[in-house]
């Protein structure tokens, strides 16, 4: 919950201190959200030396990969939520690690590499967006039925067809 | 490709021929739920697998973006029906983040009071699945049995079995009555009484014991580095728990243990889950004794239910009928990201708002979505026959990986 206070101490001063140092370290843009959520958006071509540096923080898994479809700007945008199992105090936080990639060129670095657990959330990414993460060791199909090929449904244009039993307004 | 040949014990002959080959285990339910297992083998040792999910995927992350808030409640307790609670939860203190509601405590501790008898119904199913993998009827029937008493608390409190849309932003739907209370304390008793007896025949039992003791072993290395989640993840020594972690509900109000394994073993990963239908029932005793009294909705929404149907159903039943603001609300633009301790592990949601009814994105990270590749790497250089005890093991649910 974010309104509760957290009983121990705050992670604030860690989470911040990480962020400094990120920052003076890459160009980055990086925000602290609360003592708990922080984002670092950073350009794909960086993300991986950024990735490393974190891991070597002490930021060992990450929890989720998350592809984004902005039609608006033509653009990806994909979220690592990474944070540690090993170090308590950095267990606490959640860094959202943030990049852009345009349609025309939709390809990022796979953070595979860097973090193993990277691996079934980057492959759905693929299967859902279409985005190519460059440098993973399976980017195949995973969820979706063999016949998919060449559509990608978590993108916008995919609109759905709901039957009559919904009546919302189409959005 | 080589013969040998070997001598058995009686003097014959033997010839042994190594055999590679592959196997399909599936995906006509191989275990709990449809999938399938893609399995290359050395003679019967497992050399690579490759699950293939995806048989019961709902595409729910997709199916979000046409539904509005409170419509996706039921949608994202169907990938795991058996542990729906957490799934429900979850997903409200994202949208509760966005929205930006207190919930009363109250509401808190019946949030914890629902997400524990969960666990603890979701250990025993998924205990009985094992159980039947390991050759061991009885424990089906018993994990199945004593499921239904924690079932049984469920639907007296949420009105459902499972499925139960108990938890709604700002607070839960129903309240607790003496006679659940009663329930509950009943439950524990038989629960405590019946685990003497899951320990001799069960746990303790040399079969058991024989078919689990370092099979499936996952270094805590390895664990870390596959993203491992929950009782797995304990069971090889990492000491990681929501509930602990980063406390939500009433975890932080009430006093409980994580139990960590050192041994990484599908034994040890036994142990936990047993360790933990224990810890959530001394966390259960604290609730039905500390609950205080209060509201079990937001004022902010309470306010708005009409006074003649707060007399019908709130005086009268101590249940929340839906404001009209449940409709099609809209929360400010933003994002926020949840984590819960679901029955089999982390469970994760990242909402993204546009500030209309519906979300832009919704992400459902479930526990075994992230056990897929701890899966793959754990079942490598194991023994084809130990494959069913491993897959037990990680208490794998096809329908929640494939949401």
């Amino acid at each position: 919950m974010a309104q509760k206070p957290a009983p121990q101490p705050a992670p604030q001063s860690v989470l911040s201190n990480i962020l400094a140092q990120v920052m003076a370290k890459f160009k980055v843009v990086a925000k602290a959200e609360s003592d708990r959520r922080a984002f670092i958006q950073v350009d794909k071509s960086q993300i991986v030396q950024v990735a490393e540096f974190l891991k070597s923080l002490g930021y060992d898994h990450v929890k989720s990969v998350t592809g984004i479809d902005y039609p608006d700007t033509k653009e990806f945008e994909v979220v690592y939520h990474i944070s540690s199992y090993s170090n308590l105090e950095l267990a606490k936080t959640i860094i959202a690690l943030k990049t852009r990639t345009k349609y025309s060129d939709p390809k990022v670095p796979s953070l595979y590499s860097v973090w193993e657990s990277a691996y079934l959330g980057e492959r759905e990414t693929y299967e859902m967006l279409g985005i190519i993460f460059e440098g993973h060791p399976n980017l195949s199909r995973l969820f979706l039925p063999e016949d998919f090929e060449g559509v990608y449904p978590l993108r916008k244009s995919y609109k759905l067809k709901t039957e009559g039993l919904y009546v919302d307004k189409s959005a | 490709m080589t013969s040998q040949l070997e001598f058995s014990a009686s003097g014959l002959e033997v010839e042994i021929i190594p055999v590679e080959g592959e196997l399909n285990v599936g995906p006509q339910h191989p275990g709990s739920g449809h999938m399938r297992i893609y399995v290359k083998l050395d003679g019967d040792i497992i050399v690579d697998a490759k699950i293939d999910p995806g048989y019961v995927h709902r595409g729910v992350e997709k199916l979000s973006e046409y539904r509005t808030y409170m419509k996706i409640i039921p949608l994202v307790e169907r990938p795991a029906i058996l542990d729906s609670i957490h799934m429900n939860l979850g997903y409200i203190m994202a949208v509760e983040k966005i929205l930006g509601v207190d919930v009363p405590e109250r509401a808190q501790y019946l949030r914890t009071l629902a997400a524990e008898v969960n666990r603890i119904a979701s250990h025993l199913y998924g205990l009985g699945i094992w159980a039947i993998f390991l050759g061991h009827s009885t424990g089906y029937m018993w994990g199945f049995g004593d499921r239904e008493v924690w079932l049984e608390i469920l639907q007296a409190l949420t009105g459902a079995r499972v499925t139960n849309s108990y938890i709604i932003p700002g607070g839960v739907r129903r309240d607790l009555t003496p006679a659940i209370k009663e329930m509950v304390e009943k439950a524990i008793a038989y629960q405590r009484r019946k685990l003497q007896d899951w320990y001799k025949i069960f746990v303790n039992n040399p079969n058991i014991r024989a078919r689990l003791e370092n099979v499936g072993v996952m270094s805590r290395e390895n664990a870390i580095k596959w993203g491992a989640v929950g009782p797995n993840l304990r069971a090889s020594g990492v000491y990681y728990d929501v509930r602990k972690i980063e406390p939500y509900a009433a975890y932080d109000k009430v006093d409980f243990e994580i139990p960590v394994y050192k041994e990484g073993d599908a034994y040890a990963r036994l142990l936990v889950r047993f360790a933990e239908i224990e810890q959530s029932m001394r966390i259960l005793e604290q609730v039905i004794k500390n609950i205080p009294e209060g509201n079990i909705l937001s004022d902010r929404f309470f306010k708005q239910i009409p006074p003649t149907r707060l007399k019908k159903w709130w005086e009268g039943q101590r249940r929340i009928v839906f404001p009209g603001y449940y409709a099609s609300f809209r929360p400010p633009k933003g994002e926020a990201i949840s984590r819960v301790e679901a029955g089999r592990g982390e469970l994760v949601y990242y909402v993204i708002s546009d500030g209309s009814a519906n979300p832009y994105r919704l992400r459902m990270i479930t526990p075994s979505y992230r056990t897929i590749y701890v899966f793959e790497q754990i079942v490598k250089g194991s023994r084809y026959a130990d494959l069913p005890a491993i897959y037990g093991s990680l208490d794998y649910f096809p329908p929640e990986a494939d949401r």
